[in-house]
């Protein structure tokens, strides 16, 4: 059967459980699936912040996003993959971004995940701004993200 | 072409997006940097550490040297912060 790959970008909240669920309805080929869910905290270094917007460029996300999904199915065997990514106006405790990949067996389903997660991080067009007592501020970039992005590429 | 821009370079033109023309001589992502940020004070100030500036030409990343004849959007960003 051909793959089922779900990429969607959105403003409302999504429901981990269904979007499992849905990749794995009516099949007996999967064997593992992995899920990463991630959430918005409500502080950075002691910090509390009030909420996160959310700032993608349209098109070149979804492009972004699908061109990844494709180099990780060329490096595992996957059977299903979701990542449904959030944008707008989050607050602390909700949803921003979820990863699902399915394969056969476990050790491809958790890599593909984090894969994913790693090149979200960096080369996904999305800018969090954080809103807090202090004002609004752009989210720099983290060095330790292009560090974890950086291990998959193959020498 | 059209030119979009993302987050705090955008915040600091002023703008989301506009169509510019360019002169023949700007001919790479990074000539077409420092072409912008000759534009007036926002610019400048938007362009003020090239190095940080991320670009992309038709929804794919692309580095300075990349050469823009052909591109129908360009786009300019600061370093991305998803996930």
């Amino acid at each position: 059967m051909t793959v089922p790959v779900t990429i969607r970008l959105q403003e409302a909240d999504f429901d981990t459980a269904r979007e499992i669920a849905a990749m794995t309805a009516g099949r007996t080929d999967v064997g593992a699936v992995v899920s990463f869910g991630g959430v918005c905290r409500g502080g950075t270094d002691g910090d509390a912040i009030d909420a996160l917007t959310l700032e993608h460029y349209p098109g070149m996300a979804e492009a972004e996003i699908g061109r990844h999904v494709e180099e990780a199915r060329t490096r595992w065997p996957l059977l299903g993959v979701t990542v449904i990514h959030r944008h707008g106006r989050i607050v602390p405790g909700e949803n921003i971004v979820l990863v699902v990949t399915a394969s056969s067996h476990r050790q491809a389903a958790f890599e593909a995940a984090e894969f994913l997660m790693d090149y979200l991080k960096t080369r996904a067009p999305f800018w969090k701004r954080e809103e807090s007592a202090a004002g609004t501020n752009w989210v720099d970039a983290a060095a330790h993200d292009d560090d974890a992005a950086a291990r998959w590429i193959k020498s | 072409m059209k030119v979009v821009y993302f987050a705090w370079v955008r915040e600091r033109i002023g703008k989301a997006e506009e169509t510019v023309e360019p002169p023949a001589e700007v001919r790479t992502v990074g000539d077409l940097i420092g072409w912008l940020a000759g534009r007036g004070e926002t610019y400048a100030h938007a362009f003020e550490t090239p190095r940080v500036i991320r670009a992309a030409i038709d929804h794919t990343h692309v580095p300075p040297e990349t050469v823009i004849a052909g591109a129908r959007e360009i786009a300019f960003f600061p370093p991305m912060t998803g996930g």
